[in-house]
């Protein structure tokens, strides 16, 4: 063999900042490829979109997570199991409608924006961490759920706090299959 | 001996196969075994003698992998070996390999059966097909809540299969999803994963089969 069979790390310590100036990097990039907002706002959804179908593999591989009855059930999983998991935060979740399909996640901390004080002039509709809401809307996808996910307020554009407004679209498919634990 | 495929409702798959039994014999005219067409191969009908059995397939003549039904210069298998100037001869037989789309097709099947096997459960929620028993091996099925099932064949005696079944998710999220020039849904080309998954299935023979001398 040319090289010893990888092992996987858990939780392998890298430099959180090496991670924040990489994802910093990415979106001044794509600022300097793209004149409007709309566009990078675009862009950083597809990119998370990507990541959310691969990532929930790997979250669904190592939480043992068994099948969800509701809506409120995926929301706290999302806040307190995956969030967690991967940020190392954990967002409060709040129900926004009666029908029970609109909900919140409010971020007190939010590591990707620490060393970031305010959005340039001329850029104000940008969606910093717009990344974040494509993979949550790629994620739930894979597991059947469809999502609008975006920003609702954000600390960077001078909101009080940064709140993602999860949306789910239609009755979840009922021809799940569930593996038992 | 586990013989691995991971399919989807595409089937995606990757296979780690044993060694298989083979023979290679030298034979004069007349060939004392009956051979058949069957499926774009040439397969043993009759004659089983010397561990070559019947359903085996011609793989090799002269020592040249043939291709189906057609050796390797492109002459017809049966038509060839009809012939009495071209022996004394040596042919290969051994079980045939599937081929990719054969595999396809029977895990298509299989996606099949699943869907059936759940709508039958008589109660809400069934999980669907985890085992297929028979007596030569067992099929074992563990299906991902994002719908990807990942099925094992393994000897009927062998344990273990259900941690080798996680393990197995585990490798396919880290070393297949995490490449970024893997494609969903496309057949795994990755070198890592196929290390990491010899060395699951190694350590998962290990684990035990129940039997005499195990």
């Amino acid at each position: 063999m040319s090289h010893p069979a990888h092992r996987r790390p858990e939780y392998h310590k890298i430099n959180k900042d090496l991670f924040v100036l990489t994802y910093g990097a990415l979106v001044a990039q794509l600022c300097k490829d793209y004149e409007k907002d709309e566009d990078v706002n675009q862009y950083l959804d597809k990119m998370g979109y990507g990541i959310g179908t691969r990532l929930v593999e790997d979250f669904l591989a190592r939480s043992c997570v068994g099948r969800c009855h509701s809506y409120s059930e995926i929301m706290d999983i999302i806040a307190q199991v995956a969030f967690k998991m991967y940020l190392g935060i954990t967002p409060s979740v709040t129900c926004n409608n009666s029908s029970r399909n609109e909900f919140s996640l409010i971020l007190d901390k939010n590591p990707l924006v620490e060393f970031v004080e305010e959005l340039p002039a001329g850029r104000s509709s940008l969606c910093y961490c717009n990344l974040l809401c494509g993979i949550i809307r790629g994620a739930l996808e894979m597991v059947h759920l469809a999502a609008d996910v975006t920003f609702l307020q954000d600390r960077l554009k001078g909101d009080s706090v940064t709140e993602i407004g999860i949306t789910f679209l239609k009755k979840r498919d009922e021809k799940k299959y569930r593996r038992k634990k | 001996m586990p013989e691995r495929v991971a399919p989807n409702a595409q089937a995606p798959q990757l296979d780690s196969y044993a060694p298989r039994a083979e023979a290679e014999k030298t034979f004069s005219y007349p060939l004392d075994l009956l051979l058949k067409l069957h499926d774009e191969r040439v397969l043993v009908a009759f004659g089983q003698r010397d561990g070559i059995r019947v359903g085996h397939a011609v793989l090799a003549i002269n020592g040249m992998d043939v291709n189906g039904k057609y050796t390797a210069d492109g002459k017809e298998v049966l038509e060839y070996l009809g012939n009495p100037a071209n022996y004394p001869v040596s042919i290969r037989f051994g079980r045939p390999r599937l081929t990719s789309n054969e595999k396809l097709m029977l895990a298509s099947m299989f996606h099949s059966l699943f869907a059936i096997g759940s709508q039958l459960s008589p109660e809400q929620g069934s999980s669907g097909i985890e085992m297929l028993e028979t007596d030569t091996f067992k099929l074992h099925c563990y299906q991902t809540l994002t719908g990807i099932k990942f099925v094992v064949l393994a000897d009927p005696r062998q344990a273990g299969i259900d941690s080798l079944l996680r393990k197995i998710y585990e490798i396919y999220s880290d070393f297949a999803l995490k490449n970024p020039f893997y494609s969903l849904e496309m057949p795994i080309r990755c070198e890592l994963f196929d290390q990491n998954l010899k060395l699951a299935l190694e350590v998962a023979e290990k684990a035990g089969t129940f039997g005499p001398g195990s």
